[in-house]
């Protein structure tokens, strides 16, 4: 226990840590602000206005639909060629509808937080990983580079009670973060939706639902902070987890993307790391196969679909974390420290 | 005495596809005694580090035995490691922490008080620079700072390596008193360095280390004795007397070097025979000095490291045990 306390201390004594926490954070705040000022309430002014644009723009449309068809008409008494830019009958030339110019267009953008809301987890779980990722990586790295683990094991010469301890403590560090800034961000976003939008229709289903999200959005964390932590132990170096992610996007996402795409292979984002991510946070990505047609009863052509559900997903972090983790473990274990 | 560190056939041997298999540690052996400061010496890339890393658990040995304050190591380092304070290397901390937060730090993991951080900086001299950033300390700090966290479990073995390395003269002084005091409170000091002339003044007792292997042994006076060449230096009231001296004691079997103004002779057990043997022919002596060794003349002659003219020596060509100029050894303890 002593020594997880002092893992704990040793974290947050650390100004890296310190400082990408708080940009992490300053980058959740600047998001929420951004949403505040670009959303607004909708009131019977708001309507009015976009009623208001909507016939506004009807007429403009109106008035340019004559002044057409009238150059249609002249061009067909001069007999001068139109280059199909006008059809045999003139008269064809017709406003659209007054009904096809919704009020509802014309609106200002508002915050629904029933609608919205857990689209805004993705970016939030999405900028806590990453800082998870950097901390964690850079909490046992700079352990190894500086020859602090070395230290360590003089005086607690148990390699993997220390190497858990410390991911433990990490884990804990980065919980005790996103866990109220989860709740700063439902409650900011309630803010935003009850000054600039609307908090209606949330029912306790619709709360459950968000609740869930949250969470996974929190293990998605969790299972990139270790991830970080294990790889830069692995390499005992902070710049082998950075360099790592840099190959796997380059290589594996960038490059394998373009390689699928150029081999026309089906459902190519399948094989992408960020789909699985996303499917895990909304728990299912369908893709689709514009290449196929899946004839419908009105005729019409569908492309071929495929679900990637959170469940799937699960199964593949499951897979790298124990894959990772347990390398790290065995490096441990095993490997000389000099 | 008790041994509170034994060592006995270690080996460690590293294998690379491109440089093949080297031997760090070669059936190395090794014995200390309770309450002693013993130095552990040997040139680079001889096995000094490898040895104390092996011996911390910090690297896997490929076979021999060692023991800690009478426990199996590695299996029992757990056991012992509250007991044994080390600094292996050049000293390394991270950086942006102050001195007192990197000993609160391992005084928090290894479960001692927080007032001993305070008690090692006073020692150490780091009191008054204690808050301030490891990266701005030099060298000689950062090794303060080693001892320090070395010292924070108040260990009964302290094992230093190059201890005194980066130190000013005052600090060199200072370390070497605090190795004396500590050893006189009964704690026992390993002490591996290059400085031969500390390490003569400091320890009781030596190992010297060529190639993965013991080349010497055993208490600081045994091993200069060993290793002294009974080499006299004598001077005659005449230097013109010198010819028939030369002559007179090569007829009695003594080996003579002549020079301008002295003679050396080799290989002399009792000087005095040399003064009774050169009065009995009327030649009288006025200065008989035996030629006395140091450690880092051992040190050289056992580790076939002395620099040569001309000659650029690379780190392994030492001497090892068997092989050539194979020295003798001193003293006792396993493997002897």
């Amino acid at each position: 226990m002593s020594l997880f306390r002092t893992e704990l201390r040793r974290l947050t004594k650390r100004r890296f840590t310190r400082y990408m926490t708080l940009l992490g954070l300053l980058v959740l705040a600047v998001v929420v602000v951004g949403v505040f000022f670009t959303n607004q309430k909708i009131g019977a002014d708001q309507l009015a206005k976009a009623e208001r644009q909507a016939e506004q723009d009807y007429r403009q449309q109106v008035v340019r639909t004559d002044q057409e068809r009238a150059s249609c008409e002249q061009a067909k008494k001069a007999g001068t060629a139109t280059d199909g830019r006008y059809p045999d009958d003139c008269s064809m030339i017709t406003p659209p509808p007054r009904e096809s110019f919704e009020a509802r267009w014309f609106l200002p953008s508002t915050f629904n937080f029933r609608e919205t809301f857990d689209e805004t987890l993705i970016p939030f779980a999405a900028t806590l990983a990453l800082v998870g990722f950097i901390v964690g990586a850079s909490f046992v790295g700079a352990e190894w580079s500086t020859g602090g683990m070395m230290n360590l094991l003089l005086w607690r010469p148990k390699r993997l009670t220390v190497l858990l301890t410390k991911l433990a403590a990490l884990l804990t560090g980065i919980l005790a973060v996103t866990l109220p800034a989860a709740v700063l961000w439902f409650a900011g976003f309630w803010a935003v939706a009850s000054f600039r939008g609307s908090t209606e229709k949330m029912t306790s289903g619709a709360w459950q639902s968000f609740a869930l999200t949250g969470l996974r959005g929190v293990a998605l964390v969790l299972v990139l902070t270790t991830i970080g932590f294990a790889l830069a132990s692995l390499g005992r170096h902070t710049a082998m987890a950075l360099g790592g992610v840099v190959a796997v996007m380059v290589v594996f996402q960038f490059g394998l993307g373009i390689l699928l795409e150029m081999a026309n292979v089906k459902f190519a984002e399948a094989w992408l790391l960020p789909t699985y991510a996303l499917a895990w946070m909304t728990k299912t990505v369908t893709l689709q196969n514009w290449d196929s047609c899946n004839a419908t009863y009105f005729g019409s052509c569908e492309p071929e679909t495929m679900d990637i559900t959170w469940q799937q997903s699960s199964v593949l972090f499951s897979i790298g974390v124990v894959v990772i983790l347990g390398a790290a473990l065995w490096a441990m274990r095993r490997r000389d420290i000099s | 005495m008790p041994a509170v560190l034994e060592i006995e056939g270690l080996r460690k041997t590293y294998k690379s596809r491109r440089r093949g298999t080297r031997n760090a540690l070669d059936g190395f052996d090794m014995r200390v005694d309770a309450g002693q400061v013993h130095g552990f010496l040997g040139p680079n890339g001889s096995g000094k580090t490898t040895t104390l890393r092996t011996l911390l658990g910090l690297i896997r040995p490929d076979g021999g035995r060692m023991t800690l304050l009478g426990h199996e190591v590695p299996d029992a380092l757990p056991t012992v490691a509250g007991q044994v304070g080390a600094i292996v290397e050049s000293p390394q901390f991270f950086p942006h922490f102050s001195a007192r937060d990197t000993l609160s730090l391992l005084a928090g993991a290894g479960e001692v008080p927080q007032a001993r951080v305070d008690e090692v900086l006073e020692l150490v001299g780091l009191r008054d620079r204690a808050g301030e950033r490891v990266k701005t300390y030099s060298l000689g700090m950062k090794q303060r700072l080693a001892v320090a966290s070395a010292l924070l479990k108040n260990p009964k073995l302290l094992i230093l390596d190059e201890p005194a390395n980066g130190l000013d003269p005052g600090g060199i002084r200072e370390m070497r008193t605090l190795m004396r005091t500590l050893a006189e409170s009964g704690m026992t000091v390993l002490l591996s360095s290059h400085i031969l002339g500390e390490i003569q003044l400091i320890c009781d007792s030596v190992t010297i280390i060529s190639l993965g292997r013991r080349v010497a042994f055993g208490p600081v006076d045994e091993v200069l004795a060993q290793h002294s060449s009974g080499a006299v230096r004598v001077r005659l009231e005449a230097v013109s007397d010198l010819p028939a001296a030369t002559d007179a004691l090569t007829r009695a079997g003594i080996r003579v070097t002549g020079h301008p103004d002295h003679l050396m002779l080799a290989d002399v057990d009792k000087p005095a025979s040399v003064t009774r043997l050169l009065a009995e022919h009327n030649l009288y002596v006025s200065e008989l000095a035996p030629i006395a060794v140091d450690l880092e003349s051992v040190f050289l002659e056992l580790t076939a490291t002395a620099p040569v003219p001309g000659q650029h020596r690379q780190v392994d060509e030492s001497m090892k045990v068997g092989g050539t100029g194979q020295p003798g050894t001193t003293g006792g303890g396993w493997g002897a």
